[in-house]
């Protein structure tokens, strides 16, 4: 039965790649781990460097994004809201919506495009020119110093984008109540504090810590993968982040199940 | 211990080899690319390993320093096998060897002098000033001077292979490998890189092994070589032995003679296969 075969080995070949992101994603951690204890520079320096441009060059961008995202929210549940009188809560929808769901979800989608590619193309690069070969022949672990750093930097920054999403998501919203829902500036911002509850924000931002471990392994694994050739390097990048966005979208399905369960 | 041989018995020589190849066989999947390579390499020669695209030189240099794994055969260096050396062993053992990659091999990301400290930072732990000072050193050393913050992709394609030689001199190694140092250099930077070749050997009296298929070059920097076809030796020994050997393939090689056309499709078969193929029913 090939139909069933192929089922069979499609799974095997996904579980397969899901144990080599687990395998990466341990190794890297094991490293920073070590690194930290004995508290070797050169990891700290490229830890950093990588946080500057995963955080703050992404900033600019989702700020904009994210700011769009809450207007929208807005204007969508006011279409709902207004039908039963009820426009003051449109604070509440859009709070609620961006920092449990689209907040951490539409930085993560952001940061695949932005850093999980890189991720991809840089390694890919470094493997097509021999420097992978180069790191291992100077007895240094690819993992240790290209992956860790990433996963370190991506850990870090993706909490703190994901407020940033989150603040920026409910100014959006704001711009909306301000100018159609009778609020002010003062009262939408009290509206939202009291909408939200700290259960909210950690909920994204437990699922913006997974983001991050998904979105650096994924895009790791595929630079490291990638064959001989330049045109593997654009291979690796377009499935690292396509990839990238289908296990995001895995992962958030499965947390808001949990919390839901959680909840209830 | 069959990990310690005793390499100077191996050979039976007075000289103790700096590194000892013996019936060494590597395969990718099923296809085996190094049929039972034996050769040794002594302190302080260059050996030239030479041999034509898909001769398996380049899977032998990648397999002596520690990118593939052998599937059979020993490999002795600093006395170890290198075929039988776990992880760790290998870790330690690379720090003696240096290798200068086809492409340089640069990271491009960092600064020719942080390409040529990152060995330093990462095994040693000498403080920042003198590991400036060994950069301006090693940089120095290969003609290098002042290029320190220059970055990878401002440098020539000469200037790249002389700062891949500088940083795989910078933890003072005691065999240096070279794949194909002067591929795709123009004549005059080919000769340069082949001068500092001997510049290095002539000074610190370092183990070389170069592969290469660039004759000129071959002959002007080897004291020994190797001749590989089709992942066998089929000579070994000094340039003059070379140049004097009848040996067909060696004639071939050397006097640069293409391989006879091929006309009939029974011949590309048997050429692809290697096998006599059977004529179509």
């Amino acid at each position: 039965m090939p139909f069933a075969e192929n089922i069979g080995a499609s799974t095997l070949d996904g579980l397969a790649y899901l144990g080599g992101l687990a395998k990466l994603g341990v190794s890297a951690a094991r490293a920073i781990v070590q690194d930290i204890f004995e508290r070797r520079r050169l990891a700290y320096g490229r830890a950093m460097h990588q946080a500057m441009a995963v955080g703050i060059g992404s900033l600019p961008i989702l700020s904009l994004i994210t700011f769009f995202i809450g207007t929208i929210l807005a204007l969508q549940s006011a279409y709902e809201l207004r039908k039963f009188g009820a426009l003051q809560f449109v604070a509440d929808a859009v709070a609620i919506s961006v920092s449990r769901e689209l907040g951490p979800l539409i930085t993560a989608i952001l940061v695949i495009g932005r850093s999980g590619s890189s991720f991809a193309a840089e390694l890919g690069t470094m493997k097509v020119n021999e420097e992978l070969d180069a790191l291992e022949t100077m007895a240094l672990d690819p993992v240790r110093f290209l992956v860790a750093p990433k996963l370190l930097s991506m850990l870090l920054m993706m909490p703190c984008l994901t407020i940033w999403a989150d603040f920026m998501g409910v100014i959006g919203g704001a711009v909306f109540g301000i100018a159609a829902a009778d609020f002010t500036f003062k009262t939408y911002i009290i509206a939202t504090l009291n909408a939200l509850a700290l259960r909210d924000i950690v909920t994204g931002l437990i699922k913006s810590v997974m983001f991050g471990l998904v979105i650096t392994t994924v895009g790791c694994q595929e630079g490291l993968r990638t064959g001989l050739g330049a045109e593997e390097v654009g291979r690796s990048t377009t499935s690292a982040v396509v990839k990238s966005i289908f296990l995001v979208i895995m992962v958030d399905l499965v947390f808001t199940t949990m919390f839901y369960l959680g909840i209830s | 211990m069959a990990d310690e041989l005793n390499a100077a018995d191996a050979l039976g020589s007075a000289q103790a080899p700096a590194l000892s190849i013996r019936n060494l066989h590597v395969s990718y999947g099923e296809r085996e690319i190094l049929h039972g390579i034996s050769f040794d390499v002594l302190a302080g020669e260059t050996v030239v390993i030479l041999g034509g695209s898909g001769s398996g030189k380049s899977t032998l240099l990648r397999t002596l320093v520690g990118l593939e794994r052998p599937t059979s055969g020993d490999v002795i260096l600093r006395g170890k096998n290198l075929c039988a050396m776990t992880e760790v062993e290998w870790r330690e053992l690379r720090q003696h060897i240096g290798i200068s990659f086809q492409s340089g091999a640069l990271f491009g990301s960092m600064t020719v002098g942080e390409n040529v400290a990152l060995p330093l930072l990462e095994h040693t732990q000498l403080d920042p000033a003198t590991i400036e000072i060994m950069v301006r050193l090693k940089l120095n050393e290969v003609g290098l001077n002042g290029y320190e913050d220059y970055m990878p992709a401002q440098l020539s394609g000469g200037m790249k292979k002389r700062a891949a030689v500088a940083r795989a001199m910078a933890m003072d190694p005691e065999i240096l490998f070279f794949d194909e140092p002067s591929a795709g250099l123009d004549p005059i930077i080919a000769a340069g890189i082949d001068q500092l070749l001997l510049k290095l050997k002539e000074a610190f009296g370092i183990t070389i092994i170069v592969v290469t298929h660039e004759l000129a070059s071959a002959f002007l920097i080897a004291d020994r070589m190797v001749l590989l076809d089709k992942g066998h030796i089929v000579a070994v020994g000094t340039t003059a032995e070379l140049q004097a050997s009848t040996h067909p393939r060696v004639r071939q090689f050397l006097d640069r003679v293409a391989e006879p056309e091929i006309s009939q499709e029974i011949d590309y078969l048997q050429m692809l296969t290697g096998e006599v193929a059977r004529p179509r029913q």
